[in-house]
């Protein structure tokens, strides 16, 4: 192993994600080869129903990959068993909570179950990260709250809390900001941003706020139809996959301002 | 600390409670007792009236076990399904328990009857039914869980679970359409459920099978708490699903199983109780709500029990009208001024 594989933390080879039916298969993206650094804040773009969410449960191993593999610091996914995965990899889906009855707290602790003995008691060290990652997400005031009292932004940090509590490497997020207004998308991505630099862990979003991401991000990845780019949002720009992500007659790219515009009539 | 809180108060309290009902249980009945007499057969006085001794002793305090027994285990395995399913209405019965139960023992009651053979018109033991029961609801879980391997979504497994219900429901229809009236009363009257028949070796056999299903329930609170999130946050966090679900389904199955073969079919208290422990401990932390939801099931299981047995009186009403006639109302009243229910 050379050294530059060293600070890979994720890692496709070949990968094919979709769906297995009994006699069809749906494939919605294939030979899929990404190499992800550690430290890094990633958003993944494309449009709708292109595949980001498939593609972030595959790497999650929500769901499984119809061929190929994924390496996860190393090692192949296939060789995790849950227990390990949760160590080294956490997550926010877009899916909504069952009700139930659990405050901030709780679910921010939940996040310490990888680590807790078979009755969940939380150690001293537990207590440590939970209340660190409350801290980190500035939501020591929401604490005591049940979750379902929360705005979407305030669950939104919680739940970002909870991986952070779960201390691991790599963190991924499905459209953290879907139900979000400027404002609070805008402080979402700056909270991730911060914590990419604080923590040295890798962050990687899908996310349609894509103006934003690519003002702020480190690396993008770009879904478009048979073909998946990634790379820094400049190498993107420079290799014209980024403005492919829209047809051109509506939302067009501007080199100079590097945002996506309205395409205004002739 | 303000991190998990122990309420410490509310059990101190309930527990409390438990023991007063118990001993008022044991104290009321057709015979009446005076409560320092019973206080001295319970510490082994053995100069009290040798009729009383035998009461207290052989009647009323196996009973008063069987109540605890029955309302804890019951209620527990409501709120593991509560949570299993992510669904309120959901109680211990959901799986088929109870109708694999009550097919076991229609067939075994009302079968001898429209089959002949060799139980014509017999009439059947307690240990007889029990095994009965065992089997029949044994048979209708197997049969759930091994459909519930094959099934990826929590849901179909409830609706699987009904459908055994309803399918067991028409069979036992058929039986009592071809059955004779005396074979119908013995049945319905298994049906309505009772906490007063059982020996003592019967309860030790009872108690046995409960405390492994009480250990399994210990086993499964970290995957119970993680499901609180969904199925695939929980396997986020490194829960292994499907071996969980089936021990909460195996658990489940052991304490209705055995509760349901020698005390029958007995509603409600599944359902309802595990919100009643909500209301009082509003929490969703399983290690809090378990024993929370044991010890609420045993209370209003020997408040239902005292109330069946019409205190002063020579009359017992069936247990099983009791838990739905008091304790309904209850919930409902309880539920209207706290205005939200939660899974």
């Amino acid at each position: 192993m050379n050294s530059t594989t060293k600070h890979i933390v994720l890692k496709t080879e070949n990968l094919s994600i979709g769906y297995q039916q009994k006699k069809s298969t749906d494939i919605i993206a294939e030979n899929l080869n990404l190499s992800i650094e550690k430290g890094k804040f990633i958003a993944l773009l494309g449009k709708n129903g292109i595949g980001k969410s498939t593609l972030l449960r595959t790497i999650a191993k929500v769901q499984n990959s119809l061929d190929g593999n994924i390496y996860v610091k190393g090692k192949n996914l296939a060789d995790y068993n849950n227990k390990e995965l949760a160590t080294v990899l956490s997550l926010v889906l877009t899916e909504r909570l069952p009700e139930s009855q659990l405050t901030v707290f709780e679910l921010v602790a939940l996040g310490r179950q990888p680590y807790t003995n078979w009755v969940d008691n939380l150690s001293e060290n537990d207590l440590q990260k939970i209340n660190r990652a409350i801290e980190q997400t500035e939501i020591k005031h929401l604490q005591e709250k049940r979750f379902y009292e929360l705005s979407d932004g305030q669950l939104q940090r919680v739940l970002i809390a909870r991986t952070l509590a779960q201390d691991t490497e790599l963190i991924i997020l499905d459209e953290p900001t879907a139900h979000l207004d400027m404002h609070h998308t805008y402080k979402i991505f700056q909270l991730l941003q911060k914590l990419v630099a604080t923590t040295q862990k890798t962050i990687i979003i899908s996310t349609h706020q894509v103006n934003l991401a690519i003002e702020i991000v480190d690396e993008l990845i770009v879904m478009n139809t048979n073909d998946v780019a990634s790379g820094t949002t400049q190498e993107l720009i420079d290799s014209n996959k980024l403005e492919k992500l829209f047809p051109k007659e509506i939302l067009s790219f501007n080199k100079k301002l590097q945002q996506f515009t309205i395409s205004k009539n002739e | 600390m303000n991190t998990t809180k122990l309420y410490t108060k509310q059990f101190v309290i309930l527990l409390i409670i438990l023991v007063l009902i118990w001993f008022l249980n044991i104290s009321l009945g057709s015979v009446s007792i005076p409560p320092t007499d019973i206080f001295a057969i319970i510490f082994g006085d053995e100069s009290i009236k040798e009729s009383w001794q035998t009461i207290i002793i052989n009647f009323r305090i196996p009973k008063a076990i069987t109540a605890i027994l029955v309302g804890s285990g019951l209620s527990i395995s409501g709120l593991l399904m509560q949570t299993l399913f992510r669904n309120p209405l959901a109680g211990p019965f959901v799986l088929g328990i109870s109708s694999g139960a009550s097919l076991g023992v229609a067939l075994l009651i009302l079968g001898s009857s429209v089959f002949g053979g060799v139980f014509l018109s017999a009439s059947f033991s307690n240990w007889a039914i029990a095994i009965a029961s065992s089997l029949g609801s044994f048979l209708v879980l197997s049969a759930v869980i091994i459909a519930a391997n094959k099934v990826r979504n929590t849901m179909s497994i409830l609706i699987i679970g009904l459908m055994f219900g309803s399918f067991t429901a028409a069979i036992i229809s058929l039986l009592f359409y071809f059955s004779e009236a005396q074979q119908i009363q013995q049945y319905v009257f298994w049906s309505f459920g009772s906490l007063g028949s059982l020996s003592w070796e019967e309860i030790y056999i009872f108690l046995t099978i409960y405390c492994l299903g009480i250990a399994g329930v210990f086993a499964i609170i970290k995957p119970l708490n993680s499901f609180l999130l969904g199925e695939n946050y929980a396997k986020s966090l490194g829960i292994n699903v499907k071996q969980s679900r089936i021990i909460i389904l195996v658990v489940t199955s052991l304490l209705t199983g055995v509760i349901t073969a020698f005390a029958g079919p007995i509603a409600f208290i599944g359902l309802a109780v595990p919100h009643l422990a909500k209301l009082i401990f509003t929490t969703s932390n399983h290690k809090v709500l378990i024993p929370a939801t044991a010890i609420t099931g045993a209370i209003i299981l020997l408040i239902c029990d005292i109330i069946a047995q019409v205190p002063m009186s020579e009359f017992m009403l069936p247990i099983n009208a009791i838990t739905s006639l008091f304790g309904a109302p209850i919930v409902i009243w309880l539920l209207i001024r706290k205005k939200k229910i939660y899974v």
